[in-house]
């Protein structure tokens, strides 16, 4: 039935108490990152901050709102330990392939 | 007082010679409806039945029925190659088959010599032995082999299958645009593959539709190992086949991406003017190139060999997956060093990830970095040899049964010897200095993925045929195949390290004949090598008739009785033979007892127990009643 | 568990294990953990697309500011648009859970008229562009601004299909297979939820360093 709320359990064994203060939780991250997403534009761009600094808070702010993403949308920080592992792989390798290049054309001969 | 084995079946203990019997017999039976059905039609159209099939089974024999065919194809371009190398500049007629513009008057042009190396690599890796490796061997085999009725996500598996297919198909059409296919080597290193001719953009765009068949196809056996694996059989008790599969599915999974970023830049730099790899500056054919410029050709090649590396690791794992299976099987005892096994296999496609520079030794890259590569490049050496030694070791004592999968098996352990011995000094900077880029380097790698990869995969063939079709490939003839096979490829590659240490370099049209440093060993072994291909070659005529004649016989019922031939233990061979197509793959989903290589049992030294057997023994009833114990009974 | 095939609307369908309730020992039904898998690739490939733009960053003798060729205003236009699609696609989901497909529906809608909104704003940002004559041939930064953006488009793109089809035509199999539906949802939901979080790099990356 399209208009039936029910009260049975939804899947995942959670209430219907727990899921509307879930969403409650949603639009305070909603909130969490508008206000960031403001703050890093007003801080590199409205400041006009110098590179290394625009740099430093941009990805500061953009870990912290990634943070919030990942970990409340994506339900990552209740996630099973497979997927942690899985993650942490990747975020390795990740950071592998974003040192490597970069790494060679600081380490050159000649230079 | 004699011992008779006893299994469980429902609730009742039968004894177990009794029961396997009519396990057989019905097994027969059903067979024959399924022919009656399968000949009379009263299943799914053709076209969802052959064509867009869900059913894992007939994916995979799409699959390996495709590879095979580019091996071939791949393999004739080889050919062509090596009658140029071994007479440069000879006219040939069959060189002809290029057309007048790759080979006036049947003489090869160096940039066509160039296309074919550049496609023979291209065809061989990516559109031969790994669909061979993973797409038809991985997807056949592994859902048997853990107990489940297909893979995960059965229509991904159809796209990942019609992603391959036009990826092909766009890089055999390159061959037909004017100025030819790609022809920067398989390694497409720009700036020379920035400004090719269209033949480039096609290679790139077939590119992504490869990558992608591998992503969507290691995405399904990730979930389907670990999720769709029967009760009992816990990771410990995989076959070690399954544990293959499933790192290089990972390798396939993270390692490609970036490759797919990369060609993504270099089709932006051929189609949008974009100089990603374009240096500022840069010169073609004395004028400078009006680009933006302040791209990096390096990055490229850092891009390139991330996936690279990995890749050639995607080319052995699913191999010493095969030779582990045949090895355990054909000397009737468990495989040596399981843990060990298992735990160098993960380990080595973790350290994969983190040595990709070590193709890059010579692009001026820094000590500091260098080292790194080196280090790294060493230590991943260490599980191989693990791997390689645990297979050797688990022949001793063995019982050895010198079928043809079981000698393709045994020449593969030498051979992959080999070619990861010599890959040693390439893994060292300072003598990599000297090989690199040298027909070293071709001889090293052949030697792992062509007596290495693809006996093991000829291997599997044989093994795994009774499985597809029912049937057994005929003995002789595939004895034949392998004496003259293996005969023929030492032939090719082991004069290669003589040249490469002597400094012959790679891909060049006449194999180093104008070069006075190298054109003495060119001359002298060049075409000694040529007629070991040609020799390959018809090697495989044997190979290529015994299995269509068997093939067709199978499709036409004249089948063998015994749906386990080879008296395996895994869970593949505990299906029926040629299991029903679209169906499922087990009457019952079997339940895992034991670990996957219980040949030759204490309690039973001629004989095996199959993974999903509980069983016990009892004595033999002389008059009287049934003593109550028994004397081994084995719980899940 | 037996796999014997049942007939569904004419043809065979094999039944497969963990496709909507968890499997014990991992937690997860398959299409969860085929989304992460696949996510985990996606970091690999906008991991090598941010590699290149550091080393061609740091190996350039002068480089532009964001501000300097794009419209840092409709970027963080956009920037609300894709966090608040990433609300409307979660509520969408919670919604499912509590029964509610009407809401659900609502909100999937939602969703769709945000990435709508989302191109539109990029669509005006290119033209723009290249009206300034900024292509991406102009230099560097225009190439691995387009490269980037547009991968990160087509995503959006192929995100927009799934929505749609799953608001339009997939909706019915709610009253044959709710559950199925609803993790459906939740898997479209994380692959969303993913693409607002490579742009929520990307815009600081490209605009304001």
């Amino acid at each position: 039935m399209d208009h039936d709320v029910t009260h049975e359990h939804a899947h995942h064994g959670h209430t219907p108490e727990e899921i509307r203060k879930e969403m409650r939780v949603y639009l305070i991250i909603f909130g969490a990152l508008a206000l960031l997403t403001g703050l890093t534009v007003w801080a590199c761009y409205g400041l006009q901050m110098p590179p290394h600094k625009a740099i430093l808070i941009a990805l500061l702010i953009a870990g912290t709102k990634g943070f919030l993403v990942a970990g409340f949308f994506m339900h990552l920080l209740n996630e099973k330990k497979l997927i942690y592992g899985v993650l942490i792989l990747t975020v390795f390798f990740f950071g592998v392939l974003l040192w490597g290049p970069w790494h060679h054309v600081y380490d050159m001969f000649g230079k | 007082m004699g011992l008779r084995r006893q299994i469980r079946v429902g609730n009742q203990w039968l004894y177990a010679d009794e029961a396997f019997k009519a396990l057989r017999e019905a097994e027969r039976v059903m067979r024959e409806e399924d022919r009656h059905k399968l000949l009379h039609g009263h299943v799914l159209p053709w076209y969802r039945r052959w064509l867009f099939s869900t059913d894992h089974k007939v994916i995979g024999l799409q699959y390996g029925f495709t590879a095979l065919l580019f091996l071939l194809l791949g393999f004739s371009l080889m050919i062509l190659m090596r009658l140029q190398l071994g007479w440069p500049g000879h006219a040939f007629d069959l060189m002809k088959v290029l057309g007048e513009g790759r080979a006036p008057g049947g003489v090869l042009l160096p940039e066509a010599y160039n296309q074919l190396g550049a496609m023979h690599g291209t065809i061989m890796i990516f559109l031969g032995v790994v669909p061979l490796a993973v797409g038809a061997f991985g997807n056949y085999v592994t859902p048997l082999m853990i107990g489940a009725p297909d893979m995960a996500f059965p229509k991904l598996n159809m796209a990942s299958y019609w992603c391959y297919v036009p990826g092909g198909l766009i890089m055999l059409a390159s061959f037909a645009v004017p100025g030819g296919t790609a022809n920067s080597g398989w390694t497409s290193y720009p700036p020379l593959s920035v400004i090719a001719t269209q033949g480039q953009t096609f290679w790139l765009l077939g590119m992504v539709f490869l990558i992608t068949s591998s992503l969507l196809g290691s995405v399904n056996f990730i979930v389907t190992i670990l999720q769709l694996r029967a009760k009992g059989l816990t990771l410990m008790r995989f076959p070690f086949f399954v544990w293959a599969q499933l790192v290089t599915s990972f390798l396939l999974l993270l390692a490609f991406p970036p490759l797919e970023a990369a060609a993504v830049l270099q089709l932006m730099d051929r189609l949008a003017g974009t100089s990603f790899f374009l240096p500022t500056g840069l010169v073609v054919s004395g004028q400078i190139l009006q680009n933006a410029g302040g791209g990096n050709p390096v990055l490229w090649q850092h891009l390139f060999w991330f996936l690279a590396h990995p890749e050639v690791y995607v080319l052995i794992l699913p191999a010493m997956g095969i030779i582990s299976e045949i090895i355990a099987n054909n000397t009737r005892k468990p495989l040596w060093g399981y843990r060990s096994l298992v735990g160098a296999v993960i380990f080595l496609g973790f350290m994969s990830f983190v040595v990709w520079a070590h193709h890059m030794f010579l692009t001026g890259m820094g000590t500091t970095i260098s080292a790194f590569f080196q280090t790294t490049t060493m230590i991943i050496s260490i599980p191989s040899v693990i791997i390689l030694s645990s297979l050797f070791i688990s022949l001793w004592g063995g019982s050895i049964r010198f079928n043809t999968p079981m000698l393709f098996a045994l020449a593969f352990l030498p051979m992959f010897g080999i070619g990861g011995l010599t890959g040693l000094p390439l893994g060292l900077a300072s003598a990599d200095i000297h090989l690199h880029d040298t027909y070293y380097v071709i001889g090293h790698f052949h030697y792992v993925v062509a007596p290495g990869t693809i006996f093991a995969l000829l291997a599997g063939v044989y093994f795994w045929f009774p499985k597809f079709t029912g049937r057994k490939l005929n003995e002789f003839w595939g004895k034949v195949h392998f004496w003259a096979s293996f005969i023929c490829i030492n032939g090719i590659f082991m004069p290669m390290f003589a040249q490469g240490l002597a400094g012959v370099s790679r891909r060049l049209y006449d194999g180093g004949q104008q070069y006075a440093h190298a054109k003495d060993i060119a001359a002298s072994t060049n075409p000694f090598m040529s007629v070991c291909a040609v020799g390959l070659l018809i090697a495989q005529v044997p190979f290529i008739i015994n299995f269509f004649y068997n093939a067709f016989l199978g499709l036409r019922g004249r089948v063998n009785e015994d749906s386990n031939p080879w008296q395996a233990t895994t869970l593949d061979w505990a299906a029926t033979t040629s299991p029903p197509l679209g169906h499922g793959n087990f009457e019952v989903i079997p339940v895992v007892y034991r670990g996957p290589y219980e040949y030759s049992p204490p309690e039973d030294p001629d004989g095996y127990i199959p993974q999903h057997v509980p069983e016990r023994l009892v004595p033999e009833p002389v008059g009287g009643t049934l003593p109550t114990a028994a004397v081994a009974q084995r719980e899940i | 568990m037996d796999a014997h095939a049942h007939a569904a609307g004419g043809h065979h369908e094999l039944e497969i294990p963990y496709n909507v309730h968890p499997r014990p020992d991992t937690g997860l039904y398959n299409a969860k953990f085929g989304v992460w898998l696949f996510l985990a690739s996606e970091v690999m490939l906008f991991g090598a697309l941010f590699s290149s733009y550091i080393l061609l960053r740091s190996g350039a003798p002068n480089w532009p500011r964001g501000w300097e060729f794009l419209d840092v205003r409709l970027a963080t236009l956009n920037t609300f648009i894709l966090i608040a699609s990433s609300v409307t696609v979660i509520m969408a989901w919670s919604y499912l859970r509590l029964g509610d497909l009407k809401k659900g529906r609502i909100f999937i809608a939602l969703t769709l008229l945000c990435s709508f909104g989302f191109l539109i704003v990029k669509g005006f940002e290119y033209t723009h562009e290249f009206h300034e004559h900024r292509l991406p041939s102009t230099n560097n930064f225009m190439a691995i601004y387009f490269t980037l953006t547009g991968l990160h488009g087509l995503h959006v793109i192929g995100g927009m299909v799934v929505f749609a089809y799953l608001l339009l035509i997939g909706h019915k199999m709610w009253h044959t297979e709710r559950e199925r539906y609803t993790n459906r949802i939740e898997v479209i939901g994380l692959y969303w939820h993913f693409v607002d979080l490579v742009w929520i790099f990307l815009f600081p990356t490209l605009y304001l360093m």
